[in-house]
């Protein structure tokens, strides 16, 4: 069953951080990353530019609208995600918190809706 | 009749036989949790255990209960279910479009396993672990627990707690949904989280006995049906796992207050305070078993929150008369619960105990520092009892002020007559009553 682990955080408290600590949470970020493929429950996962690189499109009326930033103002931005394979909750709400940012911002578990397999067996 | 009756039995007996109803009672839980990790579906477990509920009505008439009868459901049950989910199977396979349908079972159930059960082991602490799952709602756990465990209808669980039957069966879709589509697991969570996870199932059992204790809206201030319910989810959760004592302090905590129930109204259906119950009238049953089991769960020196509760509540207990109240106890019992357990609510228990053993000036200075914090400001037993304090202390105007206060803040009529006839006690017959609708 896939998970996507989403990483929301402060960019301000982010970009506060001293390079060598931004590189102790990287480092911390390649172990875990390297443990989950050990482990088989890896998909894929990546950290995200800044909010000030988002760009938000929406189609209204037939028309398109591109605007600047995200849509909604709120106080952790998403910074990340971790896409992953878990057997049940438990199991991926305790590599969420294994996930360095989950010390400072919050990680939310979504579960995949996974596409219904034909019944041909 | 009790308001709280077990409807989906109510339902399929028009005259309810006594044995079939103490059954349901007592089974609904365990066939159900066994139903349910058989078919990893709370409702295909739900609608089988109904079917063969309606079974035994007709079968039990004609043939007499079987010597057995919780085995005899669970084996109809089990049968049901099997149907069901080769029903299912069925058209899944023929319509694999009816998405809805085949979302109903769950994909890792083995059918073969499942066919070979034969025995049925108890899996209500699964059941419970998963209904009282972290990543549910604190509501949604409650109604999950009161509607599997305890088998009461969505229309029971609504009227108890005095809510519209939709939103009762919709918050108890969307935890169904939910349990299925993250994956909760249906397990006992490793030792690693256990404390913390029995710790939410300690809450969800106390919050439905608190809820019947004093109910937080309505004129009933105790439903009887919801507390024995909540003691029985107690005494299971003891029997599951014995050796915790925090299991044996949350039962004699719900028992010793249950003990006094009758005491707490009178004949008129007014508030009895503790202090001026009648203690003839407290149950000396409840209380012995209550007692017993602080003993018990004291000695295995792993003291807890619920156990400290369970054991100032046996001081209270132990007391013939009021004035025979070991206050000294329960202050040192109450110190030792802000250790282990500190918040607003205790510091406040914690002062009226000191204005008990040291004097009422002692406990009024204490229970204006519990609430300085402004956390407490809503709270309507800290009004009240600083209210008490003062009138006690002969500071009549402000006592006024306090009760007024308190009667705004409760919505229980029980609690609001007893406010107000302390209102009355403490304004001076041709004195200017204080407004009470602010």
């Amino acid at each position: 069953m896939k998970y996507m682990l989403l990483i929301y955080d402060e960019e301000q408290a982010w970009s506060k951080l001293s390079e060598n600590e931004r590189q102790q949470i990287y480092k911390e970020y390649g172990q875990l990353s390297g443990e989950l493929k050990a482990a088989g429950q890896f998909v894929t996962g990546s950290q995200l530019h800044p909010t000030s690189a988002a760009t938000s499109v929406r189609v209204r009326d037939g028309k398109g609208i591109v605007t600047d930033g995200p849509f909604a103002e709120t106080r952790e931005q998403l910074g990340g995600y971790f896409l992953i394979e878990a057997k049940d909750l438990d199991e991926a709400t305790a590599i969420a918190a294994r996930i360095p940012s989950a010390r400072m911002g919050t990680i939310e578990v979504r579960p995949l809706v996974e596409a219904a397999t034909p019944a041909t067996a | 009749m009790f308001p709280l009756r077990y409807g989906t039995f109510a339902a399929v007996m028009p005259q309810p036989s006594e044995t079939l109803e103490q059954v349901f009672r007592e089974e609904y839980g365990r066939i159900i949790a066994t139903l349910i990790r058989l078919s990893g579906s709370f409702d295909l477990a739900e609608e089988a255990l109904q079917e063969a509920f309606t079974s035994a009505v007709a079968n039990w008439e004609r043939d007499g209960t079987p010597g057995n009868p919780g085995a005899w459901l669970t084996t109809v049950a089990h049968r049901k279910l099997l149907d069901a989910v080769r029903r299912e199977k069925t058209r899944s396979d023929k319509q694999p479009e009816l998405e809805y349908e085949t979302e109903r079972l769950q994909p890792y159930v083995e059918l073969a396993l499942f066919e070979e059960a034969v025995e049925y082991p108890d899996d209500r602490l699964q059941l419970i672990f998963t209904c009282c799952h972290p990543s549910l709602s604190r509501e949604a756990q409650v109604a999950l627990t009161l509607r599997t465990l305890g088998g009461l209808t969505t229309a029971e669980i609504a009227r108890a707690f005095l809510l519209p039957e939709s939103t009762l069966a919709q918050r108890l879709v969307r935890a169904k949904n939910k349990i299925r589509i993250a994956r909760i697991p249906y397990e006992v969570p490793p030792l690693k989280v256990l404390q913390e996870r029995l710790a939410s199932v300690q809450s969800v059992i106390y919050l439905i006995f608190n809820e019947s204790y004093s109910a937080t809206a309505g004129n009933s201030l105790t439903r009887k049906d919801l507390s024995a319910e909540a003691i029985r989810l107690g005494r299971v959760l003891c029997r599951l796992m014995p050796n915790e004592p925090e299991n044996s302090g949350l039962l004699a905590l719900m028992l010793l207050h249950d003990s006094r129930r009758d005491a707490r109204v009178n004949d008129r259906g007014e508030l009895v305070i503790l202090e001026e119950q009648d203690r003839s009238r407290w149950d000396r049953e409840e209380i012995a078993e209550g007692l017993r089991l602080v003993e018990q769960a004291l000695r295995l020196r792993r003291v807890g929150p619920l156990q400290l509760q369970a054991a100032i509540a046996a001081v209270h207990a132990e007391a013939q008369a009021p004035d025979e109240t070991d206050w000294r106890q329960i202050v040192a019992l109450y110190e030792e619960l802000m250790r282990i357990s500190p918040s607003p609510i205790v510091a406040l228990n914690q002062a009226a105990a000191v204005a008990m053993s040291e004097g009422f000036e002692q406990g009024l200075v204490l229970i204006e520092k519990a609430g300085a914090s402004g956390k407490l400001e809503n709270y309507y037993l800290f009004h009240a009892a600083r209210a008490d304090l003062l009138r006690r202390l002969n500071r009549l105007p402000e006592a006024a002020m306090a009760y007024s206060r308190a009667a705004a803040l409760t919505t229980n009529q029980v609690e609001q007559q007893y406010v107000r006839r302390r209102l009355s006690e403490v304004t001076k017959p041709n004195g200017h009553l204080p407004d009470m609708s602010s």
